[in-house]
């Protein structure tokens, strides 16, 4: 064997628009952040350090979605200087919940909230990362769950795939043992269309599922909004309940588009 | 007239801050000729986004305006919908939401004491650096922040954008035994807190002091959380609906965050100093204690000794999530029933960086015609920016760097949160 000593793999993490929360997981790894630091050289993560290291990176992660042409220019330097790119998030996976833009006029959104439009530059949509550039991985969630994104990257530097499951909600609420809630209460629960990841927190909690981890592998959207007549809400309602995190996930922008039109 | 050489000090992305910002700062001579926090985060839009959302569901939304105090904006969010409506939640309940609060402020403070601010006074780059050659103190610094962050999962469900808080309450209730190991790290955490104050008493403190103008909310029993007065050390006292009447904000060209003026005043100081300043009289006996140990006044006016004011507040919040665990009885219904109204609400509590304002103005069935949010960021910009004016001309021989780096020292005294006041910052300094 070389006696060289081998290069610790170079991660960086990049920030978009967004609430910061999923970049703050890798903080809120108590337990194993001083691990990964051990593993990793942090190169460059301003939200938790001055030292801001030149690329390239070997693994890149981006935390929030395109809003502006600055950042639309700025992604496609991102990519250039990561060997894996990995989307970590609602926001850089499906454009977050700043995507509603997309169905408003955005100059009004800007008149709404600031008395002086001109000072303001911002595109038109909310945009995941993936339509900008291509993407390695995404990982789902507002916020993400650190336990996923630590075995994501630790699958990385294995080179492995990583053990993110893509089923439903539902799975989880069944091995936790949890009482449907949706059929036992009859509350309105998107556990069926969305993917698992959470450890079906809501229904865990008496709450139905509202969705933030976005579409399962193979959502039946139009079931689940059938089921929801069922349980008595309007279209309006029904529309609100695919237009929050993940609003622009293309199954749950679909359905939001369908049962709007109704 | 002799030409004096300008000098600027620029600092493109200010680190160890939450969200994107930068520095400016343009010096002619030793006179600051201008000081820009720049904030360039990209803005998000929520007051337009809730327009014809539901009340139930601004909790949730507005918790995304900021992953590091997503309760913060869940509690002004009810409190704001429960007074447009008309009810008042009490009792347990009200109790559990201060042991929310309790949980979101260690966790935030420690993360910004240790995480954020203290590798400055120490000359680190980061924690990562902090914790080769002070392992103890980070492994403290980090088992800390977990006891926050296990109070806000146990009760909220996960630590950030919890799932749990809704108007009139909760959706589903611990039981008094499920805080039982809570209870135990508890007291630990109360331990690690204190040894943290007088860890962050030894720290090396410009001599630097402003009057400030504090405002905070002040209760008549307790360290305020969700409820009380607005009052300042200036003889402003008003219930929350006043505020839109006594504060205005304004827009300006290099920041998508709006400033906050107090009318007639101009820059004014809410978070840790002005809360603490404020109420020193309603902290617990060991938090008082804390401080006097650490050789605060029950005023403090230095912004770098922030530091300790956290460290003490942290002491507190665990003081009193204690104290409500033991008195906690499960109450029998997690929420009080709502019935939406045409109406407006006022919602402000105190955010770990400071009061967080929300209004309301709701239709009949309860949907959101217009929304109205101003975070502790943006308030504080300008006297950040007022900081940086009166503190550079003092450290003007220092070594570029050197003084780069203590501006944005300088800036992180106040914990700024830029994804909050976009719902940023760059350090420029310009000697030209």
């Amino acid at each position: 064997m070389s006696s060289k000593v081998r290069r610790k793999p170079r991660i960086a993490v990049f920030k978009f628009a967004s609430c910061d929360g999923c970049q703050l997981s890798l903080l809120d790894a108590e337990d194993e952040l001083l691990s990964v630091a051990g593993a990793l050289d942090i190169a460059y993560f301003p939200e938790a350090s001055r030292a801001m290291g030149k690329g390239p990176y070997d693994i890149g992660l981006v935390e929030g979605s395109v809003t502006t042409h600055h950042d639309a220019e700025r992604i496609q330097e991102v990519r250039r200087q990561c060997k894996t790119l990995i989307t970590i998030g609602a926001c850089a996976t499906a454009g977050g919940i700043q995507a509603l833009r997309n169905w408003k006029d955005v100059d009004e959104f800007i008149r709404i909230v600031y008395a002086t439009p001109r000072f303001i530059n911002t595109l038109k949509l909310s945009t995941p990362i993936a339509e900008h550039v291509p993407v390695d991985f995404e990982l789902r969630g507002c916020p993400i769950n650190k336990h996923q994104l630590i075995e994501l990257i630790t699958a990385t530097l294995a080179g492995r795939k990583p053990n993110v499951p893509t089923y439903s909600v539902c799975l989880e609420c069944k091995r936790k043992g949890n009482v449907c809630i949706a059929v036992s209460l009859g509350v309105a629960c998107l556990g069926p269309v969305t993917q698992a990841g959470c450890g079906a927190l809501c229904p865990s909690f008496d709450r139905g599922c509202y969705g933030c981890y976005g579409p399962m592998e193979s959502p039946n959207a139009e079931s689940i909004s059938n089921q929801f007549r069922v349980l008595g809400q309007n279209n309006a309602e029904i529309t609100r309940a695919f237009r929050s995190f993940n609003a622009w996930a293309w199954q749950f922008r679909k359905a939001s588009e369908e049962s709007e039109r109704t | 007239m002799s030409k004096q050489p300008t000098r600027t000090i620029k600092v493109d992305i200010l680190a160890r801050v939450e969200g994107e910002g930068g520095l400016y700062i343009k010096l002619k001579g030793d006179q600051v000729q201008d000081v820009k926090l720049k904030i360039y985060e990209p803005p998000r839009f929520f007051e337009a986004l809730l327009r014809g959302r539901n009340f139930a569901e601004a909790p949730d939304i507005t918790a995304r305006i900021c992953g590091i105090c997503p309760v913060a904006y869940q509690m002004s969010a009810v409190h704001a919908m429960e007074d447009a409506f008309g009810v008042k939640v009490d009792g347990q309940l009200r109790a559990l939401r201060r042991l929310l609060y309790c949980g979101e402020w260690i966790e935030s403070h420690t993360l910004h004491v240790y995480m954020l601010h203290a590798p400055d006074f120490l000359g680190y780059q980061d924690v990562i650096q902090l914790a080769k050659d002070h392992p103890a103190v980070v492994q403290r610094a980090l088992q800390l922040k977990k006891t926050g962050n296990e109070i806000v999962t146990l009760l909220g469900g996960r630590e950030i954008h919890p799932i749990n808080v809704r108007v009139g309450g909760f959706y589903k209730l611990p039981t008094r035994s499920e805080f039982a190991a809570l209870a135990e790290r508890l007291k630990w955490a109360r331990d690690a807190a204190l040894e943290t104050v007088r860890f962050v008493a030894s720290l090396p403190f410009p001599d630097f002091e402003r009057d400030y103008i504090f405002v905070a909310l002040r209760h008549p029993d307790e360290y305020p959380f969700n409820d009380g007065r607005l009052v300042s050390n200036g003889g402003l006292d008003i219930p929350i609906s006043e505020y839109e009447a006594n504060f205005v904000e304004e827009h300006v060209e290099h920041s998508n965050a709006l400033h906050s003026v107090l009318k007639q005043h101009g820059a004014y100081f809410v978070g840790p100093l002005a809360r603490y300043s404020l109420n020193f009289d309603r902290l617990s006996p060991l938090a008082q204690e804390a401080a006097r140990e650490a050789g605060l006044a029950p005023v403090c006016r230095n912004p770098f000794k922030s530091i300790i004011v956290r460290s003490v507040e942290i002491v507190y919040a665990c003081d009193e999530a204690l104290r409500i665990i033991e008195q906690y009885e499960r109450p029998e219904k997690p929420a009080i029933e709502i019935h939406p109204r045409a109406a407006t609400g006022y919602g402000c509590t105190e955010a770990p960086r400071g009061i967080l304002y929300h209004r309301y103005r709701l239709d009949e069935d309860g949907a959101i015609l217009e929304a109205k949010i101003v975070p502790p960021t943006s308030q504080n910009q300008k006297t950040i920016e007022q900081d940086l004016g009166q503190f550079v001309p003092k450290f003007l021989k220092l070594p570029e760097e050197d003084l780069r780096w203590q501006c944005e020292q300088a800036v992180r005294n106040h914990d700024p949160c830029i994804s909050c006041a976009t719902h940023c910052l760059r350090v420029e300094i310009d000697r030209g």
